[in-house]
């Protein structure tokens, strides 16, 4: 097997430091996607809906933290701040616009609603501000690189792990230890009956979808520090690949979303790390999983069995 | 109380209820027997704002209830056990209870109502934690009736249930749901077990393919010879 036998010699060629450098990458680019994933499995898990303009969301919180930056001058922090806000109301307007008025309608009309959903943010803001790459502001404070040991790792590289852990242990916090948490849980998997108790289906979906692209643009800002290219097409790789972590993960289920990111953003790093020869196939990487995963576990790695109601 | 009045409710072109008055006075239990497909459920949800009604009136109080949504009603005092139990299997048995109380805001009050009904139903005190899908049927619809009662409702609405339970598990059921209403709680009961509630109900009605075909006290439909022939599995003599 000579596939194997570079392999080996690749990791046995390869210095403490330099694998290091690619755990690093790995799990930052894991957390990234790991925080986009679960915008999509919470949506699927409450309206059983793909929200196909998730990514675009990810892509418009870029280009606000272009403006508030680049444009307004506003200090970064104040920025992401605002970033996250004006997110998660785009997420909102989204699910008020494109999907509410669905509610009762059959589900494939909803799906292709997303779908224009995607393709009008897209669209957008190619209109708006042109197809030419913008630049993600430089925050030199997290762009730099700090030496740790005899590693040159990029301050964001750290803050993005910490952050992500963060985000998800407020998440939990909220889904399982708190009143609108509870009710998010219940009209996932009991709509009508939640209506029965009096819970105010269309609030809890709000919710969802302010909480999804709240955590979007907590992604998309650190995103673009590490990856400064801006365009009106930069969610489309991105936002297939958390939606088929969160596949692979068991979609509904908000720590197989997670598991799911780490996956595909550690799969990939060291894909182009052993394997140079295949970096061009590191977008197949993904999709590849996906059909190994799904062809032994159909509904993912934590995905539950479906039954059918009695 | 609760007053239904000429009620049509059609599934695209089919009524499934072609104008059903009936009566729900304040105190009592009233049971509604019919065969499946009758239109049985369709009453309750129509009541509880799940199914929009094509003509006729729902009167609650002396209220119309036809317009409002699910959350006004339960608000209102009307709460319902749903067919086949639909306790959330994904959350605990003190969540299920919460959740009842998902409209009122008096934490104390909620506290005090938990007990009590882990005090009725103690099976439910020691899963607790559990989540409710572990639990037994049995348990299930003691927890499908706690969970209704936690709203503090006025009229209880319940759906079958005796569905898929142990024969010794309904009689409790019963016994409960007889319980309840001595201590001052208008039921409106759905049953195809129809011997258990007419043993049970002041008042009873029968629904037929969309019509209501007879109405009289619990005992007079018990002794009716054609009801024991139809629903009763007795012959007639």
């Amino acid at each position: 097997m000579d596939f194997f036998s570079e392999f080996f010699q690749a990791i046995t060629n390869m210095s403490a430091t330099s694998l290091a450098q690619h755990v690093v990458n790995g799990v930052s680019l894991g957390s990234l996607y790991a925080l986009i994933a679960i915008g999509y499995t919470m949506v699927y898990g409450i309206l059983l809906m793909i929200n196909f303009a998730h990514g675009d969301i990810v892509m418009m919180a870029c280009y606000f933290a272009f403006f508030g930056i680049t444009v307004f001058h506003i200090p970064w922090y104040f920025t992401f701040i605002g970033v996250i806000i004006a997110t998660a109301l785009l997420g909102a307007v989204i699910e008020r616009t494109a999907y509410r008025p669905l509610r009762d309608a059959p589900k494939n009309s909803v799906l292709i609603s997303a779908i224009g959903a995607s393709f009008l943010l897209e669209n957008l803001a190619n209109y708006l501000f042109s197809g030419r790459p913008l630049r993600f502001p430089d925050i030199p404070l997290l762009s730099s690189n700090i030496e740790v040991g005899d590693v040159q790792i990029q301050a964001i590289c750290i803050v993005i792990p910490i952050m992500t852990f963060l985000s998800l242990w407020l998440l939990l916090h909220i889904v399982n230890h708190t009143k609108i948490g509870m009710a998010m849980r219940a009209v996932s998997k009991d709509y009508e009956i939640a209506r029965v108790m009096g819970i105010n289906i269309d609030r809890v979906i709000s919710i969802t979808f302010i909480i999804g692209s709240a955590l979007a643009a907590i992604g998309a800002f650190m995103w673009g520090v590490r990856y400064p290219g801006i365009t009106p097409m930069l969610g489309v790789m991105p936002g297939l690949k958390c939606f088929i972590a969160a596949v692979i993960g068991g979609i509904g289920n908000i720590k197989g979303a997670v598991i799911g990111g780490f996956i595909l953003g550690l799969g990939e790093v060291f894909i182009v790390a052993f394997f140079p020869q295949l970096s061009g196939y590191r977008d197949a990487f993904a999709f590849i999983v996906l059909i190994i995963i799904l062809f032994y576990k159909p509904t993912g790695l934590l995905g539950e069995k479906t039954t059918e109601k009695v | 109380m609760l007053k239904v009045e000429n009620l049509v409710v059609a599934y695209g072109g089919i009524e499934a209820l072609k104008g059903v008055s009936l009566e729900v006075p304040e105190g009592k239990i009233v049971t509604l027997i019919g065969a499946n497909g009758a239109g049985k459920s369709t009453l309750l949800r129509s009541i509880m704002g799940l199914v929009k009604p094509k003509s006729g009136r729902i009167e609650y109080d002396g209220k119309e209830l036809i317009g409002l949504n699910s959350q006004k009603i339960v608000q209102n005092g009307i709460t319902l056990v749903p067919e086949g139990r639909r306790v959330f299997v994904n959350l605990t048995v003190l969540e299920n209870l919460k959740i009842g109380a998902y409209m009122r805001q008096d934490t104390e009050g909620i506290e005090r109502d938990i007990k009590r009904i882990y005090e009725m139903f103690p099976r439910l005190e020691e899963r607790s934690w559990q989540m409710a899908g572990t639990l037994s049927g049995g348990e299930q619809q003691m927890l499908a009736v706690g969970r209704a009662l936690m709203c503090r409702p006025r009229v209880l609405m319940m759906d079958e249930p005796s569905l898929g339970l142990a024969p010794l598990v309904i009689k409790d059921i019963f016994n409960i749901i007889q319980e309840i209403n001595h201590q001052g709680m208008t039921v409106l009961l759905i049953e195809q077990n129809a011997n258990m509630a007419l043993k049970i109900a002041d008042k009873a009605y029968v629904l037929e393919t969309g019509k209501l075909t007879m109405e009289g006290t619990g005992q007079e439909l018990l002794e009716n010879p054609d009801i024991k022939a139809a629903y009763l599995g007795k012959k007639k003599k």
